[in-house]
């Protein structure tokens, strides 16, 4: 029981993360109407970033606080040179030069970081465990995340709901060209965004930095999963981001968690740990299938 | 025939198919044998180029999961001779027809969805073959698996380097010729039709989605040839065959060729082997060791294609008749 309670909580620490990845992705799709594959090299540039900052400081908080507005820096410096050229794009073009931006990032750490992973330590308050119930014990680091993932995930519903920019944010969504010629300045609203969705990532990157570790094409995969996240949970919808994480999260932390023992009941103990990870990682898929077959938006998609 | 000669099209199209056509005998005089295994990789990645561009050229659906028929006719090659079924004439048609089965069942799931829902769906079903590959404990997993290469006893002997590149090349030739009586059918132009205004199409009462699934089928089945005879050629099947980074190569290739033209993906192929085998020494020479890091300079260079050249090499051979 205990066991179950602790694996749930990794999949919410594992959803939370992916939720900040794919808030930052479904925004820009659906205020800009961009296919942002460089999404990814964003979160590996924030755990680079903290690491090399972190070195610098000789502190955790102080080096990540540090990198947060650096991730900005860099999300608004590519979304000038770069991304505000392909608005107007087809998905096509938005895709191939996107891709583009990824072999670069990837090559650029390479050359800049070298070609072995780093790794960053879990600060030094945060590294022991804590009693979340009687007799429960779970790493402090981990619930931090949790804390810290709620917290913003919080702010963002707050932002957006509440605010002068959410107000934009939303109204943009709904109608870019209307919003033009009202007189808002769209070209500062989608940097702002651009940077909002890069600290996300930056953020998320180097949070899961300590329990993974900072290594070049680390944003590839993930990104992949913040991708059918926003698939599920319909794209420019931030509240079908946030279910879709959370389901995903808790199917791939379960599915690792509890396959093995299931599939060891007729399957030799190697391949069972061998494929109980594919497995989880196929479901995910198969929900994705699921949801796309009985609704073609995604969950909390506009219908067309 | 000698009247298409006279374009710069023809032409280059001509140079290239004839060096491609001697080319084993050109590597053996200067004794590059190196130079023939960059050659064949070039004909099998020509081959899923034209299979991709069946659908992304012609009827404009970004598919973003093409390499996975890499792995679906590799691994059906690399599981029947792992488990001792050597002979070609069963381990190809079986390659093929799970191909084709795999592109049945993503395409009937795939295409009711459009845009980046599309892009994304078909990435996923990759990644999910992908997933199951990297986890068949049975056939290497991760580390993927050594093969022995197809057997046609009597017919023809894929060990011999030129032989197999020449067989590539006949079946890149039996491709082109396909795409082109496939583009230039009433299917063909339903598909295009459609990628213009689908909502038309419809109205005009042709069953679009059926279509599109031909489409996507054929594209299948031609991608999965190109996975076999990849499998031959490394006589090595693995996961990174199909890893979404070569899907994304793909789209590459077709792009820089130019969408929908007939000899496009084979102008893009070339262009994209060149230039990875060209950079390399390239930077190397402004400065030793930067050879590794080509990407750098690659990357900038696919935003720069996104951007201004849209029609690919084929554009830049002039004007299209017709």
């Amino acid at each position: 029981m205990d066991y179950l309670l602790i694996q749930m909580l990794n999949g919410v620490q594992l959803g939370l993360l992916m939720f900040l990845l794919a808030a930052g992705l479904t925004l820009t799709f659906g205020i800009m109407d961009l296919v942002n594959l460089a999404h990814g090299s964003l979160y590996m540039m924030g755990a680079y970033i903290a690491w090399t900052l972190i070195g610098v400081t000789d502190s955790f908080v102080l080096g990540a606080l540090l990198a947060l507005p650096a991730t900005f820096l860099l999300g608004v410096v590519v979304e000038a040179v770069v991304m505000r050229r392909l608005y107007a794009r087809d998905h096509l073009d938005q895709v191939l030069a996107t891709f583009g931006l990824i072999l670069f990032f990837n090559e650029l750490v390479r050359a800049v970081w070298g070609p072995a992973g780093k790794s960053i330590a879990v600060p030094a308050f945060l590294a022991h465990t804590v009693e979340i119930l009687p007799g429960v014990l779970y790493p402090a680091y981990r619930f931090a995340i949790i804390v810290v993932g709620a917290l913003v995930a919080l702010l963002l519903a707050w932002l957006v709901a509440r605010t002068r920019l959410g107000m934009l944010i939303r109204a943009g969504a709904s109608n870019r060209r209307m919003i033009g010629a009202l007189g808002v300045n769209i070209e500062l609203l989608f940097s702002l965004v651009f940077g909002l969705g890069a600290v996300f990532a930056g953020l998320a990157g180097l949070m899961a930095a300590p329990i993974s570790s900072v290594k070049i094409g680390m944003g590839d995969d993930i990104l992949i999963l913040a991708f059918v996240i926003i698939v599920i949970g319909g794209i420019g919808s931030i509240k079908g981001a946030f279910v879709a994480a959370m389901v995903v999260g808790q199917i791939d932390i379960v599915g690792r968690a509890f396959l093995p023992d299931f599939l060891k009941t007729f399957m030799s103990s190697a391949a069972a740990s061998s494929a109980a990870p594919a497995i989880s990682q196929v479901l995910v898929y198969v929900l994705m299938a699921g949801v796309l077959v009985w609704r073609p938006t995604g969950l909390f998609g506009q219908r067309t | 025939m000698i009247a298409a000669l006279r374009t710069p099209r023809g032409l280059a199209t001509a140079a290239i198919l004839l060096v491609l056509a001697v080319l084993p005998l050109l590597t053996q005089a200067f004794d590059q044998r190196y130079l023939l295994s960059v050659g064949t990789r070039i004909v099998i990645w020509s081959i899923a180029a034209i299979s991709l561009n069946m659908i992304l050229g012609y009827g404009g659906l970004v598919s973003f999961g093409h390499a996975v028929f890499f792995g679906i006719g590799g691994y059906a090659v690399g599981i029947l001779s792992a488990n001792g079924l050597q002979s070609g004439w069963l381990q190809w048609p079986v390659a093929i027809a799970a191909s084709v089965l795999w592109a049945a069942l993503v395409g009937a799931l795939s295409l009711r969805t459009r845009g980046l829902y599309f892009i994304m769906i078909t990435l996923a079903f990759a990644q999910l073959v992908f997933y199951v590959s990297a986890g068949l404990e049975a056939y290497g997993a991760d580390d993927g698996l050594n093969i022995s290469r197809s057997r046609f006893p009597g017919l023809i002997d894929l060990r011999d380097k030129a032989s197999f590149y020449w067989l590539c090349f006949v079946l890149l030739l039996g491709t082109l010729w396909f795409c082109s009586r496939f583009a230039n059918s009433r299917f063909g132009f339903v598909l295009r039709g459609a990628k213009s205004n689908d909502q038309r199409m419809m109205a005009l009462g042709f069953p679009v989605f059926r279509y599109r699934l031909a489409a996507f089928i054929l594209s299948g089945a031609f991608g999965g040839l190109s996975g076999i005879l990849l499998a031959n050629e490394g006589a090595y099947v693995s996961p990174a065959m199909m890893s979404w980074v070569k899907s994304g190569d793909l789209i590459v290739i077709v792009v820089l060729g130019g969408m929908g033209t007939l000899f496009g993906p084979l102008y893009g192929t070339i262009a994209f082997f060149v230039l990875e085998e060209s950079l390399k020494p390239l930077l190397d020479l402004a400065r030793k060791g930067w050879g590794e890091y080509w990407q750098i300079v690659f990357g900038p260079m696919l935003v720069l294609i996104a951007l201004y050249a849209k029609g690919g090499i084929d554009s830049l051979l002039g004007r299209r008749r017709g």
